[in-house]
């Protein structure tokens, strides 16, 4: 296969103009669905980490299962497990709901991990401190606890955040029309494979910077040390 | 319920899928396994070269690593499965997702080794080479050993999470626990087996996350 053949099978500037629309729609969905499922596995991440630090034993114990249960199972599982098996107990599901539901399901979980981690990092002092202030459980927990927690794990959040965006990926398993989804249309239609690099530079060029800042953030974490 | 159970936990049709099932949880470990090699040990690799400052090299390793940490496994599996056979590399559907995992580990490897390398401070490397250790000695003797230990509580987290992208193969049609568990839904209208692959992954994988648990507090780094 000559260099000609190989540039306009992968890098077919001609095709990647036609696609693009095509790929911009799906970016678009990939947004909504970060915007939905982000903000669902933080505050279900927030409350499993507030939960947790009320020493429940029984309370406790429930939620590693949980957390253990949502860990194991791949997210593809999870999410085709979501969209198959309601239809089965006569309710519908749309591709849509599926998603953010199985993602939400499985993000809450890692984020979970993340806060009770960051919270069990602050000492007893900041607790006893604030208690004698007169500031309640939830004022101390909301006020004192949690900023502080999440700033010692603030390279964790920004990593599951990461990690959470790439994920809506799976969304194009269900055809849920999103960037993936765009890309491997575009490719089956025009049986060339420049969609699916214009797809890589997408993520690419959206999820950079973020690597980057990330890359920053960890390597300044062990600096501190 | 009774309708709930005979669709969800149909033990006859589960009973039909199982060898099946089992046979897929074989191919989701081995594949899973060749994945935490290969990834693992290009990471260290990618990590030692770049101690040596190279900096065309340097720049190509971050580059790498950049790129795979910031592209979906999905969508490199899938270019992977149609562009590699295109350029003349015959590759099926489990090479792809193998190498294509593998690649993603190395890179999230290679920083987490990286940054433990660089965390250990630049007196030990002076004291190191004092005592007359060469370059390498000093590397694999001193630095390595503590960069290392730094290094495992992340990188167990990491690895583990890679390793359950392995479902991810079912898109290009590798026969591992999620395929088995689709088509034997697809035959039997039933999903059944959908349930026994998601309790063959709960299988594998709730021993690998509490291991994944103890690792974490057991090397954790005491302040």
């Amino acid at each position: 296969m000559s260099a000609a053949d190989i540039i306009n099978l992968f890098l077919n500037v001609s095709i990647m103009e036609k696609a693009f629309g095509l790929l911009l729609d799906g970016f678009l969905m990939t947004l909504l669905l970060c915007v939905l499922v982000v903000p669902v596995g933080v505050a279900g991440g927030v409350g499993i980490a507030v939960l947790w630090a009320l020493k429940s034993r029984g309370l406790n114990r429930a939620l590693m299962v949980w957390v253990d249960v949502f860990r194991a199972l791949p997210p593809l599982v999870l999410l085709v497990f979501v969209y198959n098996g309601p239809p089965f107990a006569g309710y519908q599901i749309s591709e849509f709901t599926a998603v953010v539901v199985a993602l939400g399901l499985n993000s809450m979980s890692y984020y979970g991990e993340i806060f009770r981690a960051g919270v069990e990092s602050i000492g007893r002092g900041s607790w006893e401190a604030a208690r004698s202030t007169g500031l309640g459980w939830g004022q101390t927990m909301a006020w004192v606890i949690l900023p502080q927690a999440v700033r010692n794990v603030l390279p964790d959040l920004v990593s599951n955040t990461l990690e959470v965006v790439k994920l809506t990926s799976l969304a194009s398993v269900v055809a849920l029309h999103e960037l993936m989804y765009a890309a491997r249309s575009a490719q089956q239609l025009t049986f060339n494979y420049s969609p699916l690099i214009l797809a890589v530079l997408m993520y690419f060029i959206v999820l950079w910077p973020l690597v980057r800042l990330l890359s920053r953030l960890e390597h300044k974490k062990i600096a501190a040390r | 319920m009774e309708q709930f159970l005979s669709s969800f936990f149909n033990l006859e049709i589960m009973g039909r899928y199982l060898p099946k099932i089992l046979s897929g949880m074989w191919v989701t470990a081995y594949l899973a396994l060749a994945v935490v090699l290969t990834g693992l040990v290009t990471g260290l690799l990618l990590a030692l070269v770049r101690t040596l400052h190279v900096r065309p090299l340097n720049w190509l390793i971050v580059f790498f690593v950049d790129v795979m940490r910031s592209v979906p496994p999905l969508v490199l599996i899938v270019l992977f499965f149609y562009g590699l056979p295109a350029l003349g590399v015959p590759l099926d559907g489990l090479g792809s997702t193998w190498l294509a995992l593998s690649f993603v580990l190395a890179a999230f490897a290679e920083e987490i080794y990286w940054a433990g390398i660089l965390s250990v401070s630049k007196g030990q490397w002076e004291a190191a080479r004092s005592t007359g250790l060469g370059y390498v000695q000093a590397l694999l003797y001193v630095i390595l050993p503590q960069a290392i230990r730094l290094a495992i509580p992340p990188l167990t987290n990491r690895t583990i999470a890679i390793t359950k992208n392995t479902a991810l193969g079912q898109v290009v049609a590798v026969q591992e626990i999620l395929y088995q568990a689709y088509s034997g839904l697809s035959f039997s209208y039933n999903p059944s087996p959908l349930t026994l692959g998601a309790l063959a992954y709960l299988v594998l994988f709730i021993p690998v996350v509490i291991l994944g648990r103890w690792i974490e507090t057991r090397f954790a780094w005491k302040r």
